[in-house]
């Protein structure tokens, strides 16, 4: 369960201040199916970023399962990252170098999780995903749909609470989109708590709940 | 993360990107084989003149006749003074207390011909100690006998080079080479050695010294070797030497005498300079390879950048994503440095047989700060990218943002 009070955050640009976040507070509850929607420079994609404890508030309170994650080092926040948030970016961010079944085990490798239970995990993923007859291609041996299919895999192989996804579809012709947002969608039928930012009205309308965001405010 | 996995990162970081790798393995070697080969280059040179200067011993004095009035400088090497210092004064002078030896030396260019075969040659006219004094032993046959300094004998020992030009492969030993207007007998031939004071000893006839003399229609010695017993007494000899010749001459002060020691404290401004041309040789080339090493590193800035943010992202620490890139450069440092190491000693083991009068070798100062050095500057340049990366969010790094902005 995500529960924020009073979000502020603000940027310095040149000599002028802009208010990213003003006064936000929400609660999202475990399983929920979230779209966040709003114009550029809306203040979304701050809100993903303290969301995913990539960036902190300036002030407010963030309470992720009970623990007040403003108040944690960097470190601790990496761990609670690591264990409890899975990212899907626009332009996927695969390491180049490492193929579709490495990507995917990363951040279990990062986390130190031995390499048997590794590769059950990743099978499983690999499996569910429909990748298995990809697993040993690099990323640009893949198509779109199959590269973000990838980043979802490696962003629920550490099986995190929440999924957050940041225009996932938003480099993908329909037909691609269309299926990354069943699996998204198929995730979340299964727990997940799925908090999706998007400029796209038809994807937004299927999320069971909208947050429309304008100036920094929620609306 | 496990060892194990860390070192599996890194191998795929090495083996999958092998452009980049090979450009930097490439330019960390040549910065340290750069450093080596220049110093080695140096350092030869210097060992080479030092050993020129080596080839009489510590014991031993020149004289020659002249005087040199000015302090300072080298003696005159050639020209003849108005009284010639002979093999009287020699003769003399090898009957002062604490002389070992003495060895008179008088030198010509004069053409030897055997059946019909001409040469130019150099002709030493000697005694049997100027051998022990520069150190030229024989390979086949034996030295010019003992004689009196007043004595020839019609014999010769010849060098090396001489020996096969004039004889191919027939023995020479017994045979009669004609020299000017006299012929003298093969006694011995020199073992292949290098050159002494610009001469080279293969290409050399050496003859008693009465015979040279009588050769050339001169009296006077071009030099006099006297070996002391003992190097405390090198300094009394040498006043010795110069009063009694002095007392010999009517009271004119009319030679040079000189020691290896003295020598060696003239060409000293040289050795001098040689040690700072090659200090400066090397620091200029570590800078370089310094520098090579650092565009490499800076290079891959902005691709690290991205990656460092997304790992971050994926749940490594700060510290975590600095050891990685920091083992990774590290690694690559030390396996490149060390094969610069091994590449810069198979090419002066090459050179070295290659020339035989000159032997090259990087100093240890030179191949342990190359190395040391060029780990350092990988690492530096690896660290001060990934620790302003790893700084960024997340977020700005993925973007590639370079600079820790607030955007």
């Amino acid at each position: 369960m995500i529960e924020l009070s009073h979000l502020e955050k603000s940027f310095q640009i040149g000599d002028q201040t802009v208010h990213a976040l003003d006064d936000v507070s929400l609660t999202i509850e475990t399983g929920e199916y979230v779209a966040v929607m709003g114009p550029s420079g809306s203040g979304k994609s701050t809100l993903m970023n303290i969301l995913g404890l990539l960036d902190r508030a300036n002030s407010g309170r963030y309470l992720l399962d009970d623990i007040n994650v403003s108040d944690l080092t960097e470190a601790e926040r990496t761990h609670v990252r690591s264990q409890k948030i899975g990212f899907v970016f626009q332009s996927y961010h695969l390491v180049s170098r490492l193929t579709a079944r490495e990507n995917i085990e990363l951040p279990m490798v990062l986390s130190g999780i031995p390499a048997k239970q590794r590769t059950i995990a990743v099978d499983e993923i690999l499996e569910k995903l429909s990748l298995v007859d990809r697993a040993h291609h690099s990323p640009n041996q893949l198509s779109g749909g199959q590269r973000q299919r990838v980043a979802i895999g490696r962003a629920i192989v550490m099986k995190p609470s929440i999924l957050l996804a940041d225009e996932p579809t938003g480099n993908l012709d329909s037909k691609s989109g269309a299926e990354v947002t069943a699996l998204l969608e198929s995730l979340n039928a299964e727990g997940i708590t799925l908090i999706v930012v998007t400029h796209d009205q038809a994807m937004g309308d299927r999320a069971r709940r909208q947050l429309r965001m304008l100036d920094g405010r929620l609306t | 993360m496990f060892l194990s996995d860390i070192v599996k990162f890194i191998a795929q970081i090495l083996s999958r990107q092998r452009f980049r790798t090979i450009v930097l393995w490439v330019a960390i070697a040549i910065g340290v084989v750069a450093v080596n080969l220049l110093t080695a280059l140096g350092e030869g040179a210097k060992s080479y003149v030092l050993e020129e200067f080596n080839v009489l011993g510590r014991n031993t004095l020149i004289t020659l006749p002249g005087k040199k009035e000015t302090k300072g400088g080298m003696p005159p090497l050639t020209g003849e003074s108005p009284r010639p210092l002979t093999l009287k004064d020699a003769q003399a002078i090898s009957r002062l207390a604490g002389v070992k030896a003495v060895a008179p030396l008088v030198l010509g260019n004069i053409e030897v011909s055997y059946a019909g075969k001409l040469r130019e040659v150099l002709m030493m006219g000697s005694s049997r100690s100027f051998f022990d004094i520069r150190h030229l032993e024989v390979g086949q046959g034996r030295l010019l006998p003992e004689l009196p300094f007043n004595k020839g004998e019609a014999v010769c020992v010849i060098g090396n080079k001489l020996s096969s030009e004039l004889f191919a492969s027939q023995p020479a030993l017994g045979e009669w080479v004609r020299a000017g207007d006299s012929r003298f007998r093969v006694i011995g031939i020199l073992k292949e050695g290098g050159t002494s004071f610009g001469f080279d000893m293969n290409d050399v006839m050496i003859i008693p010294v009465v015979n040279a003399q009588s050769l050339f229609n001169k009296d006077g010695l071009f030099r006099m070797f006297a070996e002391v017993r003992s190097h405390q007494e090198l300094n009394s000899i040498k006043a010795k030497i110069v009063e009694l010749v002095k007392e010999r001459h009517e009271g004119e002060e009319d030679i040079t005498v000189i020691s290896q020691d003295a020598m060696l404290s003239s060409v000293q401004k040289i050795l001098d300079t040689l040690t700072y041309a090659v200090t400066g040789i090397a620091s200029v080339s570590m800078l370089v390879a310094g520098i090579l090493i650092m565009n490499m590193m800076i290079i891959t800035v902005s691709q690290r950048t991205k990656e460092i943010g997304l790992l971050k992202a994926l749940g490594a620490t700060s510290a975590r994503v600095r050891l990685l890139f920091l083992c990774e450069a590290g690694l690559i440092a030390i396996v490149a440095a060390l094969s610069g190491l091994l590449l810069s000693h198979a090419v002066l083991l090459l050179a070295n047989s290659y020339f035989e009068d000159i032997q090259f070798h990087s100093p240890w100062w030179a191949q342990l700060g190359s190395v040391v050095l060029a780990v350092v500057f990988a690492l530096l340049f690896a660290w001060l990218p990934a620790q302003r990366a790893a700084s960024l969010a997340p977020v700005e790094a993925m973007q590639g943002k370079q600079q820790k902005g607030q955007a």
